[in-house]
């Protein structure tokens, strides 16, 4: 099994719901807290498991503006893991998430120079990598209605630009969106083979 | 890259501490007088060095209380492969000058320490070179240039020490090579810098983000401010320091020493050879601070502009 999200780039509004989701889920949740510094400053900063950037492509007046999520992929092959000195890093055999024990981390930014999308960010309060649990303590709790059993961005998308399931189950919505919208993987020059996938925007022509 | 003093530090101090140790070792196997007092002294000099840069490291640690946890992955870690053989190097140096005090001379403990000092080479620069998407570190030249750099600063070292205690087998046998590693050095830092200034980025924001439609540029990085990632991976430099440092590094890590110790072997002066340590050391640190600087991290791609 190998759960994954799937980003869908046609329907993405940049509402940033996905964003301040994560942030109060996971903040509060066993991941956390997610450290905020000059909250109310000029240069306000903190962690986030996600974020929503915001492209420009083509030419004036064939432009187009895309909303583009970021999170850790969870690389079926991921560099940041072996490079770990203290084990701390892993990904979990049973669902193919990449995790961080805080309990182990030493603090010594080695994963985040080993990953090429720029997925982790060292919490300056805690001093320790955090990075996307794709809602770990939430999707297997059994506690909650099945229906809440997905990652907090997911629940929270009001447009349905994130699908979340097992990527290797031909049968699951996130592997056939990608067979059949052509869903590719970021940066695929580097074989790390990220478990999520981009839906490409498909530019309808007016008539 | 943003450097951090500490791994400078870290990699500077430790480089020169196994080049002072690789070259007594190689003196001492191959059957160069040495004093008692001088192996001391040097051993001596190298362990302080090299135990200053252990200390350094754990200013680069986030939970240094919990650094011992660092020996775990071995198996595939270099930076955990660093972490055990760091305090092993220390530990040979150590037993080392300890035998030599006590009037022993085996050969095992230079062949053990020299053994230590190369593997501590290897491990440090692949930390660096495994990382195969930072293509300035990603190359050989990586570890060459670390290792180069480090017996250069080692030997000058050695024979300023030896200068100044009138070791004068092992001026005999080592002034020349000082020179020479000087030189050296400075030759592959120049070839790994034609290179990295040659260097086509793999990554580009089309691959980064898979949009296809041309030209792509970024509008919002998804914050106001910034984050860990525009701290950690930006040196924040401009162009004209970079070009400065480069130039410190080149002229006082390797011109200038590489002439101070000519002179010295010219002329049998003790002075030059302190003169070229002590003009060595900060080019060197230059040199380090530009080897973080230049590396350009592709993540740098999703972070172009704050808003």
């Amino acid at each position: 099994m190998q759960l994954a999200l799937v980003i869908d780039l046609n329907v993405c509004v940049g509402c940033h719901a996905c964003v301040t989701s994560c942030k109060e889920w996971n903040t509060g949740g066993a991941a956390g807290p997610l450290t905020d510094q000059h909250a109310y400053a000029a240069d306000p900063t903190g962690t986030f498991f996600n974020r929503v950037q915001t492209y420009e492509a083509g030419t004036f007046p064939d432009t187009e503006t895309i909303h583009f999520p970021k999170s850790c992929l969870h690389c079926e092959d991921p560099p940041c893991v072996p490079v770990c000195p203290t084990g701390a890093s892993y990904k979990r055999k049973e669902d193919g998430i990449v995790l961080v024990d805080y309990d182990k981390c030493i603090g010594c930014k080695y994963c985040a120079w080993a990953c090429p999308y720029g997925a982790r960010e060292l919490d300056e309060g805690r001093q320790v990598m955090t990075k996307c649990t794709l809602c770990v303590d939430r999707i297997h709790d059994e506690a909650l209605a099945p229906d809440d059993r997905k990652p907090a961005c997911v629940k929270a998308c009001p447009t349905n630009a994130r699908l979340f399931g097992d990527i290797h189950d031909p049968q699951s919505d996130v592997a056939q969106a990608i067979r059949e919208r052509d869903g590719y993987p970021l940066m695929p020059e580097w074989d790390t083979k990220p478990a999520n996938h981009y839906l490409p925007r498909r530019v309808n022509k007016a008539p | 890259m943003n450097p951090a003093f500490s791994v400078i530090f870290l990699t500077t101090l430790s480089g020169t501490a196994q080049g002072v140790v690789v070259a007594l070792a190689l003196a001492a196997l191959s059957g160069v007088p040495m004093s008692r007092g001088y192996q001391v002294i040097a051993l001596g000099c190298a362990a302080v060095l090299a135990i200053v840069a252990l200390a350094a490291s754990f200013f680069h640690l986030g939970r240094p209380e919990r650094a011992w946890r660092a020996a775990a992955r071995w198996r595939t870690s270099w930076l955990s492969r660093e972490v055990i053989v760091l305090p092993a190097f220390i530990a040979a140096a150590v037993l080392w000058a300890w035998l030599v005090a006590r009037g022993t001379s085996a050969p095992w403990p230079p062949l053990l320490a020299l053994l230590l000092a190369v593997a501590l080479w290897v491990c440090t620069a692949m930390i660096y070179a495994c990382l195969r998407f930072i293509a300035e570190w990603a190359h050989p030249f990586t570890l060459v240039t670390f290792s180069f750099t480090g017996l250069a600063a080692g030997l000058t070292l050695a024979c300023a020490l030896a200068a100044t205690l009138a070791e004068t087998p092992l001026l005999a046998a080592a002034g020349a090579s000082a020179l020479v590693a000087t030189l050296l050095a400075g030759v592959a830092r120049v070839l790994s810098l034609r290179r990295n200034a040659a260097l086509k980025p793999r990554s580009t924001l089309r691959t980064a983000t898979g949009i296809t439609a041309t030209p792509i540029r970024q509008i919002s990085m998804g914050m106001s401010a910034g984050a860990f990632n525009t701290r950690e991976f930006f040196h924040h430099a401009t162009a004209a320091t970079v070009r400065n440092v480069k130039l410190i590094a080149l002229v006082a890590g390797f011109v200038l020493p590489a002439a101070c110790i000519a002179w010295a072997l010219a002329t049998g002066a003790i002075a030059p050879w302190w003169l070229a340590v002590l003009v060595q050391a900060p080019g060197l640190v230059a040199d380090r601070w530009l080897f973080f600087a230049q590396a350009r991290h592709p993540q740098n791609l999703y972070y172009q502009r704050v808003a």
